[in-house]
């Protein structure tokens, strides 16, 4: 009984412990975008000052707590690394289940293009990949409820 | 056969292929844009023609970027203004939607940093659209060549937005410094991470 009643509690604990952002550099990100796997890849770019931003999240949330099948949501912040007991902490406040990743790479103009050469550099910004079929959609602005499933669909096809 | 000018070819491509009207590109002339200063009065591109150049740098109040970059966007002007290039300011961001960048609060934080190049309210955005701008701070460089602005640089400012001492690359300094010096502007075009314009619906 007790060996039950302890691991239920140590499940309890894993699941209130919010997880934290991990700081990386663009080579992380790269390998999410060419790395074969299952499932769609949702690289989400946002900041914790970022208005828009900030308003969407729900949308990535709500994708990640229903645990579609073939759909992986990565939120990848541009907050500066020193900021990142404040993204943490926004991470426990808003209850932020998707992984998240801190950018540490200031040399924007080095990577941008990367992600989408059409991308101005402005936040929010959705990468959708197929890393199957390599083919990708970029969207650079706020999504709206159902544009997710949209174009996640789309390239399931 | 006459050479059609290219401004009537750059219609024509409009009229057949383009949905989206063209937006400069390097070496584009700029148009002439009139624009309220904080200080109420009018100020246009044409009022230049005197200078070698002039730093358009699309701007605003409330993104943590522009803020980062603001007195480095001030330096610029102190650097530059008295050798031919002076910054001119642009906030073409929708007050409904960043009410922190009302024209009121303009002119608040002209005056709180004592601002000494025009801080111009784009109102209907229609000027950031024809430069293409999407971010703030977003900076054009335009080189006046015999009384047309044409764009000989587009994109940020260096490549450190937290920490300007450590940027080992100031790209609209170098810019300057080399159209200042007819030279070929080392870099001509980089992007930044920013704060989106924000756009009317």
């Amino acid at each position: 009984m007790f060996k039950r009643v302890f691991v239920i509690l140590l499940f309890s604990f894993e699941v209130a412990v919010a997880q934290k952002a991990a700081i990386v550099k663009f080579d992380r990100i790269e390998s999410i975008i060419k790395t074969t796997s299952n499932e769609i890849q949702v690289i989400n770019f946002w900041a914790t000052w970022c208005g828009p931003c900030v308003k969407e999240l729900p949308l990535f949330n709500a994708l990640t707590i229903r645990q579609d099948a073939g759909v992986k949501v990565t939120l990848v912040s541009v907050d500066y690394a020193d900021k990142i007991g404040q993204v943490n902490k926004f991470i426990a406040r808003n209850k932020l289940k998707p992984e998240v990743l801190l950018l540490d790479e200031l040399d924007y103009n080095a990577w941008i293009d990367k992600v989408d050469p059409g991308w101005g550099g402005a936040i929010p910004a959705t990468l959708f990949v197929n890393t199957k079929t390599g083919q990708r959609k970029f969207v650079d602005k706020e999504l709206k409820e159902g544009e997710l499933e949209k174009y996640i669909q789309s390239l399931k096809n | 056969m006459k050479k059609l000018p290219l401004s009537l070819l750059v219609v024509l491509a409009t009229v057949l292929f383009g949905s989206k009207s063209p937006t400069y590109d390097l070496g584009d002339d700029v148009a002439n844009f009139t624009l309220k200063n904080v200080d109420g009065k009018m100020v246009s591109l044409t009022d230049y023609t005197s200078s070698k150049g002039v730093i358009v740098i699309f701007d605003c109040n409330t993104c943590p970027f522009s803020r980062a970059y603001n007195d480095r966007i001030i330096a610029l002007n102190d650097r530059y203004a008295s050798k031919g290039f002076p910054v001119i300011t642009i906030n073409a961001n929708n007050p409904e939607l960043s009410p922190g960048d009302s024209f009121k609060e303009m002119a608040s934080r002209a005056k709180k940093k004592n601002y000494t190049f025009p801080y111009l309210v784009d109102e209907t955005q229609s000027v950031a659209k024809s430069f293409g701008a999407t971010n703030t701070p977003h900076v054009f460089v335009l080189k006046n060549d015999a009384q047309h602005f044409k764009v000989a640089y587009i994109g940020t400012i260096d490549n450190n937005s937290r920490d300007g001492s450590a940027a080992t690359k100031k790209y609209v300094e170098e810019a300057v410094d080399a159209l200042l010096t007819d030279k070929e502007v080392p870099t001509a075009k980089t992007k930044a991470i920013g704060c989106g314009i924000k756009w009317k619906e």
